[in-house]
């Protein structure tokens, strides 16, 4: 009996797995135990009730703490841990805007047959992968941020627009006023049109093989619609959308002078920091990502297209891009999550994102190890999490159907 | 015969050399600069051509700037000896109470060669020095002969590289010494004589066939028991090393150390969290694809802070585990998750016809993993090991951040050092930081490459 259970695959299989959920099962029940018996060591109790009292320390000004509209005493730890979520999704989206361009442009020079070019490209992608992050966030930080002109002293940007300085990048806000709703909903319906011309267009093609110069026709309809909209309002009102420039004091005070804090926006030499370093260090990668892409795709199928007559435009259009895509997006979607995850580098120059400003600052205030980072650890996993499902709805719509 | 053509040629023209634009120099340039920018056949390639032109000249522009004011950083400006001894003031400007001009921006390389011995060893006693320069002497030489091509036995030298070269290091680095308790000797003794009993007399068929099958498993634990003995008693012995505290380790050789220590502890658990992620049996998938997916999910820098303030809450009160071991610890889980993702590529990429095949010539599943699949699959993937390792080798500058003076930490200490404090402080050491990991990684990326190469032509 014995003896045949034990040369049975099956009961051999069924009862590893049993031992080794035992096993694990044990193992966590160790760690909880002795997780409970040290917190009540130190007289304290586990639970997420910490997350309404009010925090005592302060936020560097960001969109969070403008969104959260933090205060030192009144707002809690809750309002904490989204600023923090918060900041890290600025970071993460305006980061993975920027990169993806630079990427793709940097990948595209790689291949180009312009020595000049290639040699840029190359140089700039093995020196960027080659370099710890840290080193990059640290030379924007102290090497280039902290040597420029200091509080009262400034370099101009795009003329005398925007400047920059010790305390930060000073920009141009847009401030609005009386009809910049309806310049809004213009853009947004110029937008809509341009999606429905697009989809008329290729049924057009699909049903009687007339093409329409969609392009073209596009470009027209997203910037004719908000302009007329934008001098109709003008005429009528006033501008409708206004640029506030900075405003830069050379006399008066000492104290007094330097950028106003009344007009324009600011971004920290913090944020600038963390943005150029993920932005220029992901950037090498996915210039990897676009050139492997892109040599992936068999030189007969260019051939091929240009040999049916298809113009060099549309062999790169129809043919070529929509392959290459599906070698490039599911790892490119990995960087972008890695940007994401990188960004967690700011607590080394403290850039209030979520690991910085929760599971530094707020986590020696507070003391709930567990918690906390079980907190944290879920956003990350949430993050990993969307992209994984993306990438997998991805894969389903690009695979090969093969007949 | 009259043709009826008007004109026929009748002798034999004479060769033409080729046109300017195929050939030399000059055809070099066409095809590798002049070629993307000529093109003014249609408005657009005339646009893009006239855009490609400017863009050109201002890559040429601003690279050769970027250049210029690297080598004036580096070399030309830089300071590179203070005779004096006068530390801060040798790179200070006037305005810093220096003789250099206001405007002066260089390298101060007086500062690195000051911080040198802590860059390579940390605070590593002088007298005790000569220690980390064994380990350092055996690096290079074991890795020398492992690259080198026509070394004998180069297997082995690396099986010692992975295995006994550690401990030795790691004996030499901590002096060894440590206070065990008699009971765990104990303990682990009586188990091992145990497992060894079992095993030995179970494969003589001495204890009846159903402990029989078990005899490999048997010998497999008391294998593993003996190394944990060995080790204890190793670490035990006193060999009259001065012991060093491990918050004195650093620089280098910490760095060589933590990414050392997390490839080579990542490689195991990797392969045993690839099998079980695409074996048959749906528990054992289950936990190691939650285990692998939660350590890629999360930031590294999350995977240090957790370690350094869970694992002391999650084991008994008590017992202390040094700040080192703590990150280490973070570092192999996180990067044995990475590895193991990078061995199932590796294992997906073996034919089907190769497991079953190892199954119908009677071969165990084990036997078929280590014999057939395994040997194949590692072999395969060992560029995606060797990227891991320079990723991990990156990311051991995180550990800086929770207070470990790796190289990173150091420089980031140096940088704040005040004795030498001046405007170019930071430059120069983000540079050296910088130039030190450039050379690391990239020489590791270039033999992952050229290794590749080498495989891939064995392949055909």
């Amino acid at each position: 009996m014995i003896q045949n259970l034990i040369f049975d695959k099956r009961f051999r299989s069924i009862a590893f797995q049993i031992i080794l959920f035992f096993a694990v099962l044990f193992l966590f029940y160790w760690f909880a135990q002795n997780a409970s018996d040290n917190i009540t060591a130190r007289g304290d109790k586990f639970g997420f009730d910490f997350l309404n009292n009010s925090s005592g320390f302060s936020i560097l000004p960001t969109l969070g703490t403008w969104l959260f509209d933090y205060q030192v005493g009144k707002s809690t730890y809750l309002d904490v841990f989204f600023i923090g979520i918060v900041n890290t999704l600025v970071i993460a989206f305006t980061g993975i805007f920027a990169t993806t361009i630079l990427g793709f442009l940097i990948g595209i020079f790689r291949l180009s047959n312009n020595i000049v070019l290639k040699f840029f490209s190359s140089v700039y992608v093995e020196m960027f992968r080659n370099i710890p992050l840290l080193i990059h966030l640290f030379f924007w930080y102290f090497a280039v941020l902290r040597a420029v002109p200091g509080k009262r002293e400034k370099i101009d940007v795009l003329g005398s627009y925007a400047g920059i300085n010790v305390t930060g990048l000073y920009i141009p806000k847009p401030l609005f006023f009386e009809g910049s709703g309806v310049f809004l909903i213009s853009i947004l319906i110029s937008i809509t049109l341009a999606f429905i011309m697009g989809s008329y267009a290729s049924k057009l093609r699909k049903d009687t093989g007339q093409q329409l110069p969609v392009f073209q026709i596009n470009l027209g309809i997203i910037f004719i619609i908000p302009l007329i909209t934008f001098a109709f309002l003008t005429l009528k009102s006033g501008y409708p959308i206004e640029l506030q420039v900075p405003e830069f004091k050379t006399d008066g005070p000492k104290l007094k002078q330097g950028f106003s804090k009344n007009a324009g926006m600011s971004v920290h030499p913090e944020m600038i920091a963390l943005w150029l370093a993920l932005v220029l260090y992901t950037a090498a990668f996915i210039a990897e990502i676009v050139r492997a892409g892109i040599t992936a795709i068999h030189k007969g199928q260019t051939e091929a297209s240009l040999a049916t007559g298809m113009t060099k435009s549309n062999t790169l259009r129809l043919i070529i891009i929509p392959q290459a895509l599906r070698v490039i997006v599911p790892p490119l979607t990995s960087q972008y999550l890695n940007l994401t995850k990188n960004s967690s580098l700011a607590v080394a120059i403290a850039y209030p994102e979520l690991v910085s400003v929760f599971a530094g600052t707020a986590l020696n205030q507070v003391g709930r190890e567990i918690e906390m980072i079980f907190m944290m650890a879920l956003v990350y996993l949430t993050f990993s999490l969307i992209t994984s499902l993306f990438m997998n709805w991805f894969n389903y719509r690009i695979k090969l159907v093969e007949r | 015969m009259e043709s009826k053509y008007s004109f026929v040629r009748k002798d034999i023209v004479n060769e033409q050399p080729p046109p300017l634009t195929q050939v030399g120099v000059t055809g070099w340039l066409w095809r590798n600069l002049f070629s993307s920018m000529s093109n003014f056949n249609s408005l657009t390639s005339s646009i893009l051509s006239i855009l490609m032109i400017l863009l050109t000249i201002w890559l040429v522009y601003f690279c050769g700037g970027l250049l210029y004011s690297v080598i004036d950083f580096a070399i030309i400006s830089a300071v590179w000896s203070d005779p004096d001894g006068i530390k801060r003031k040798v790179c200070a400007t006037v305005k810093q109470g220096g003789d250099l001009p206001a405007d002066w921006y260089g390298a101060c390389w007086p500062f690195i060669f000051a911080k040198k011995k802590f860059l390579i060893y940390g605070r590593i006693p002088t007298e005790e020095l000569w220690r980390a320069n064994l380990i350092y002497a055996g690096l290079v030489l074991g890795m020398g002969y492992i690259i080198w091509e026509k070394g004998q036995g180069r297997k082995w030298v690396g099986l010692f590289m992975l295995t006994v070269f550690p401990i030795i290091s790691l004996i030499l680095l901590t002096g060894a010494n440590f206070k065990i308790n008699n009971s765990l000797f104990i303990s682990t003794g009586v188990l091992f004589l145990l497992s060894f009993l079992l095993g030995y007399f179970s494969s003589r068929n001495f204890l009846g066939e159903v402990l029989e099958q078990f005899s490999i498993l048997f010998n497999f634990i008391s294998l593993i028991l003996f190394s944990f003995f060995v080790l204890l008693v190793l670490f035990s012995i006193d060999y009259g090393l001065e012991p060093i505290d491990t918050l004195d380790w650093g620089g280098l050789l910490l760095t060589l150390l933590i990414a050392i220590t997390g490839i080579v502890a990542s490689l195991p658990f990797g392969v045993l969290l690839a099998l079980g992620r695409r074996s048959n049996m749906p528990v054992a998938r289950l936990l190691c694809t939650m285990f692998i997916e939660f350590w890629r999910g999360i930031p590294l820098i999350t995977v240090l802070f957790a370690a350094s303030v869970l694992i002391p809450l999650f084991l008994p009160s008590g017992a202390d585990v040094d700040k080192l071991l703590r990150a280490v610890i973070g570092i192999i889980l996180f990067s044995s998750a990475y590895m193991a993702e990078v061995i199932r590529g590796g294992l997906q990429a073996i034919p089907r016809g190769q497991y079953e095949s190892a199954s119908a010539v009677g071969l165990s599943y084990s036997q078929s993993m280590r014999f057939i699949v395994l040997p194949q699959a590692l072999t395969h993937v060992l560029p995606g090991i060797v990227n891991t390792f320079i990723g991990l080798f990156k990311d051991t500058t995180l550990v800086s951040i929770i207070g470990i003076f790796e190289v990173m930490g150091i420089f980031r200490a140096a940088s704040q050092d005040a004795n030498w404090g001046s405007h170019v402080q930071h430059s120069t050491s983000y540079l050296v930081a910088a130039i030190v990991f450039f050379v690391f990684c990239f020489g590791m990326s270039r033999y992952s490459i050229y290794i590749e190469n080498k495989l891939s032509r064995d392949n055909k």
